[in-house]
C-alpha cells in the first residue's frame, strides 16, 4: 500500500512539469507555430527562476520565503518568454524554419541553462553547493489540514503551489480555446492563417502572442523541477527529456488540453515505474523506461487509423504564414 | 415604385498592371435592390473591377461613390466598414470549424462565446433568406454548394449591402445553381444590391435586371436584361474582328495522328470533366482548342498525355511510321518516348513543367536525365541544348545557370515551349502559350509552332484570345463544360460562332 501511495505521489510530482511543457506547447502549435525549443525553454526558466531566487536569498538578510517564490517565479516567466520572442521573431517575423529554429533553441537553452548553473554554483562556493532553500520551501509547502486526510491526502493535496497552477492553468487553456472569441481566432490562426487575415485576424500578433505565453507556462515547468523537485539547486543536464516528453504529451493528447492533464501524470508514472517493478536489472530498466515513447507511437497510429479531423494537428502547423505567397 | 438609389457608383475608374491596363477607365453603376450581371471573357477585367470594390486592389485613377458618398477603398476592411462584401471564387473557411463559428471568426465582441445565441442569429438571418444552413455543422463535412451558403451568409451577417460574387456558378449542379438564384432574389427583394461576375449568358437572362459588358479591360455598355438576346450580348462580349496577321499557311497532307474516341473523364467529386470526347488530330495542322477556362481543355490534354485516366472511351496514336498505339492504356513517361509532347503554361506560368529555383541547363535535363546507361548524369547535352534555345528564340537571360524564375514570363515560356519542341515531337500540345506575353514575344512563339506546323507536327493548342484562335489555327474545337460544342474550320468561321458555342447551353441538349 505504501509503496504504491509512494509510486502515485512520485508519478504527479514527476508530471507537472511535463504538463506545463504541454499546457504552453499547446497553445505555441494551436497558433500554428511548431515550437521545439520548448525543451531548452524549460531549461531557461528554471535557471532564471533559481538565480532570481539564489540573489535574492543573498540579498536579503532574512529572506521570506513568499516573496522568493514571487521574485523566482517572475524571473523564470521573462527569461521563458524572453525564449519564446526569439522564437518568433525568427519564424514569424523572418520566416525561418520552424524545425531549424525549434532545435536551435533547445540546443541554446539546454547550454544556457547549464552555464549560467555552474556559474551560479561557483558563486554558491562550488559545485552543487548552491541551494535556496528558503524559497524551495515555499514551492515545496503542503497544502494544510487537507494533506493529512488518508491516502487522499497524500496523493492528491501533499503537492506543492505549482502543482495546483498547471492543472488550473490547463482547464482555463481548454475553456480558452472552445469558448471564448479569442481562442476561437487563435484556432483558425494554426488552421488557416489566410482565412484568419482575410477575416480580419492580426496573424502575426496572434502567433507571437500565443508562442510568448506558451513559451512563458512552459518555462513555469523549469521552474517546478527545479524548485519543487530538486528542492533549489542545480546539476548539469537537471531537467533532462521532460521537455521532448512534454511535446509527446501534445500529440498523445491530440491537442486538447484536458487529455494533457492525466496524460502528464501517466507519462509521469511511465517514466518511473522502472523504479518500482521488482526484479529488473539494467538491461530490462532501460525497456521500461521506453514506455512513454512507445505509447506515444501507438497514439499516433491510432489517431491516424481513425483519421478523425478533430485528432489531426493544426493544418497549418509549422508553416510561416506570408499573405502575399498565393 | 420608388425611384431606385444607386448603391454604388464607379466612375472613370482604371487599373493597371505594369504595363497592361486591366481595367481602363469602367464605369458601373449599381442600384439598390437590383442584380448587375458583369459580363466578359477571360481577361476581360471583370474579377480585377471586382477586386477594386472589395479592397484587394486600389485603383489608379477614377472614383469609386458608395451611396453617393465618394470614398477609398484601401483594404478588405474599409469594403467591409461601407457594407460590401465579395464572395470568391475560392473559398476562405476553416475546415474543422462549424459553420457559425467560421461565419463569427475575426468579429468583434463579447469575450466569452455563447454559441447557442449565435445560432440562433444566423438561423434567423438563414429563415429571412431562404438559406439552408445547419450551423453546427462543420465544413469539412460540406458540400461545395453549403460551403459557398456559408461565405454568403458571413456577409451576410457582417452588415453587408452589396453582395459581390465571383462567378458563383461555376462549382455548383444546376440544381444547386437554382437554389442560390432563389435566394439571391430573396435578398434583391430585400433591398440588397447584387453583382454577378459570370460568362454563362443563360444565367445573365435568367437572373440580372441589368448587364454591363467588359471586353479586354474597356467599359462596352450597360443594357437592360428585358431587352438583351444571347446574340446581342455575344456580340458585345467578343466584339467585331480584329485582324492580327499572323502567317497561316494551308496544310500539306494532312495525315490523322490522334484519334480520341468518346473520353470521358471524372474528377474527384464525381463531376463529368469531359464529357463523351472525339475528335482527330491531323499532321501539319494546327488544332485550336477554344472555351472559357475550365471547361475541360486541361484535362483532355493531359487524358491525351496519360496524365488523367480516362474512364471510358478510347486514345489512338498513329505515328508516322505506320504503326498504332492506344494511348489510353499506357503510362504518361512511354506516351513521352513516343512522340507525343505537351506544354502546359498555368496562370503562374511556372508550376508545371519547369522549377523556377533551377537554371535553365537544370530544367532541360528534367527531360533527359533518364537517357543513356552512365550512372553519372550528362551535363554537356543539355547545356549545349539549352545555349541553343537561348539563341534560336532569343531568351533574354544573363547566363545559362541563371534560376529560370528570375526570367520575364515571355522567357521562360519561350523555354517551355523551346524544349519540347527541341525534342522533335510528333504531337506536340500547348496550353495558353502566349498567357501574359506582349505582343513581339506572343509572334515568337506563333512563328514557333507554325515551324513545326510545316515540318509535319500534328499541335493542338488551347489558346484563350479568340482573335489568335481564328488567325492562328486550321480547325477550331469548341469546349464548354467537358462536351465539345463544334469543331469549326477557322478559316469559314467568324468570333461570334465561336463566341456561341463557348457560351452553348450543354445541359439543354440531352
Amino acid at each position: 500500500m505504501s509503496v504504491i501511495l509512494v509510486f502515485l505521489q512520485k508519478a504527479i510530482a514527476q508530471g507537472v512539469c511535463m504538463l506545463f511543457g504541454a499546457s504552453g506547447e499547446i497553445m505555441t502549435e494551436k497558433s500554428g507555430n511548431l515550437n521545439l525549443g520548448i525543451p531548452g525553454i524549460m531549461y531557461m526558466g528554471g535557471i532564471a527562476g533559481l538565480m532570481g531566487a539564489f540573489f535574492y536569498e543573498g540579498a536579503v538578510e532574512n529572506p521570506s520565503p513568499v516573496i522568493g517564490l514571487i521574485v523566482s517565479a517572475i524571473c523564470a516567466i521573462l527569461c521563458a518568454g524572453l525564449g519564446g520572442l526569439i522564437y518568433s521573431v525568427l519564424t514569424v517575423t523572418l520566416r525561418a524554419n520552424q524545425n531549424v529554429v525549434g532545435l536551435a533553441l533547445t540546443t541554446f537553452g539546454v547550454g544556457f541553462g547549464n552555464f549560467f548553473g555552474g556559474s551560479v554554483s561557483k558563486l554558491a562556493g562550488g559545485v552543487g553547493q548552491i541551494s535556496v532553500a528558503t524559497t524551495a520551501s515555499a514551492y515545496q509547502a503542503k497544502v494544510p489540514l487537507i494533506s493529512e486526510i488518508p491516502f487522499i491526502g497524500p496523493v492528491l493535496f501533499s503537492n506543492g503551489v505549482l502543482t495546483y497552477v498547471a492543472v488550473a492553468l490547463a482547464i482555463s487553456l481548454a475553456y480558452f480555446l472552445k469558448k471564448t472569441r479569442t481562442g476561437l481566432n487563435l484556432r483558425a490562426v494554426g488552421e488557416s492563417p489566410a482565412t484568419a487575415d482575410a477575416a480580419g485576424i492580426n496573424v502575426n500578433r496572434y502567433k507571437y502572442v500565443a508562442t510568448v505565453l506558451g513559451a512563458a507556462i512552459a518555462g513555469l515547468g523549469g521552474l517546478n523541477f527545479v524548485m519543487e523537485y530538486l528542492g533549489g539547486t542545480w546539476t548539469n543536464d537537471c531537467i533532462g527529456d521532460r521537455g521532448w516528453l512534454a511535446i509527446a504529451i501534445v500529440i498523445f493528447a491530440v491537442w486538447n488540453p484536458i487529455n494533457v492533464i492525466w496524460g502528464s501524470f501517466l507519462f509521469g508514472a511511465l517514466s518511473i515505474l522502472y523504479l518500482y517493478v521488482p526484479g529488473l536489472n539494467r538491461g530490462s530498466q532501460e525497456l521500461f523506461k521506453m514506455l512513454p515513447y512507445l505509447v506515444t507511437i501507438l497514439v499516433l497510429i491510432f489517431t491516424s487509423f481513425r483519421n478523425k479531423r478533430e485528432t489531426q494537428p493544426p493544418a497549418s502547423l509549422g508553416v510561416a504564414y506570408f499573405r502575399e505567397e498565393r | 415604385m420608388e425611384q431606385l438609389e444607386n448603391a454604388i457608383e464607379l466612375k472613370n475608374v482604371t487599373k493597371r498592371f505594369g504595363k497592361v491596363i486591366a481595367n481602363d477607365s469602367v464605369y458601373l453603376t449599381v442600384k439598390k435592390g437590383e442584380i448587375l450581371s458583369i459580363l466578359g471573357e477571360n481577361g476581360s477585367g471583370k474579377t480585377t473591377l471586382m477586386n477594386m470594390l472589395s479592397g484587394i486592389y486600389f485603383p489608379d485613377e477614377g472614383h469609386i461613390l458608395v451611396e453617393g458618398k465618394e470614398v477609398t477603398i484601401q483594404s478588405p476592411k474599409d469594403a467591409f466598414d461601407l457594407g460590401i462584401g465579395m464572395i470568391h471564387q475560392h473559398f476562405k473557411l476553416v475546415d474543422v470549424l462549424t459553420a457559425a463559428e467560421n461565419i463569427i471568426l475575426g468579429l468583434p465582441g463579447k469575450g466569452a462565446l455563447n454559441m447557442a445565441q449565435v445560432e440562433k442569429d444566423i438561423k434567423e438571418l438563414t429563415e429571412k433568406y431562404g438559406f439552408d444552413l445547419n450551423p453546427a455543422q462543420k465544413i469539412y463535412d460540406m458540400s461545395v454548394s453549403q460551403k459557398q451558403t456559408v461565405e454568403i451568409v458571413k456577409v451576410l451577417y457582417r452588415g453587408a449591402n452589396l453582395l459581390i460574387l465571383d462567378e458563383p456558378t461555376a462549382v455548383l449542379t444546376p440544381q444547386e445553381a437554382d437554389k442560390l438564384f432563389a435566394v439571391l432574389r430573396n435578398m434583391k427583394n430585400a433591398g440588397k444590391s447584387i453583382i454577378i461576375i459570370t460568362h454563362k449568358l443563360q444565367e445573365v437572362l435568367a437572373l440580372s435586371d441589368r448587364v454591363t459588358v467588359l471586353r479586354k479591360g474597356k467599359y462596352i455598355g450597360t443594357v437592360e436584361t428585358s431587352e438583351a438576346t444571347v446574340e446581342s450580348l455575344t456580340e458585345m462580349m467578343v466584339g467585331g474582328k480584329v485582324s492580327l496577321d499572323i502567317h497561316r499557311a494551308d496544310p500539306v497532307d494532312p495525315e490523322c495522328r490522334l484519334k480520341i474516341e468518346d473520353a470521358t473523364c471524372v474528377n474527384h467529386e464525381g463531376l463529368k470533366i469531359l464529357n463523351h470526347v472525339s475528335f482527330e488530330a491531323n499532321s501539319g495542322e494546327i488544332l485550336g482548342i477554344a472555351g472559357i477556362a475550365g471547361s475541360g481543355q486541361k484535362e483532355l490534354l493531359e487524358a491525351i498525355a496519360g496524365l488523367q485516366h480516362i474512364r471510358s472511351g478510347k486514345i489512338s496514336y498513329y505515328p508516322q511510321d505506320g504503326s498504332t498505339h492506344t494511348l489510353s492504356d499506357m503510362k504518361a513517361s512511354q506516351i513521352r518516348n513516343l512522340g507525343v509532347h505537351m506544354s502546359f503554361v498555368p496562370e503562374d506560368r511556372l508550376g508545371m513543367g519547369l522549377v523556377g529555383k533551377m537554371d535553365l541547363t537544370d530544367n532541360m535535363m528534367l527531360r533527359s536525365y533518364q537517357e543513356g546507361s552512365n550512372p553519372f548524369l550528362d551535363r554537356e547535352t543539355p547545356k549545349n541544348l539549352a545555349k541553343e534555345i537561348v539563341e534560336k528564340l532569343d531568351v533574354v537571360t544573363p547566363s545559362i545557370s541563371t534560376p529560370v524564375g528570375r526570367l520575364s514570363g515571355g522567357n521562360v515560356q519561350k523555354v517551355l515551349v523551346g524544349r519540347e519542341i527541341a525534342s522533335d515531337p510528333e504531337v506536340l500540345m500547348v496550353a495558353y502559350p502566349v498567357r501574359g506575353l506582349d505582343i513581339n514575344s506572343s509572334y515568337t512563339i506563333y512563328n514557333l509552332l507554325n515551324e513545326q506546323k510545316e515540318k509535319g507536327v500534328a499541335l493542338i493548342c488551347v489558346i484563350e484570345d479568340l482573335d489568335v484562335i481564328l488567325e492562328l489555327c486550321d480547325r477550331i474545337l469548341v469546349m464548354n463544360n467537358g462536351h465539345i460544342t463544334g469543331i469549326r474550320d477557322a478559316r469559314k468561321t467568324t468570333k461570334e460562332e465561336i463566341g456561341m458555342l463557348m457560351t452553348k447551353n450543354t445541359e439543354e441538349e440531352k
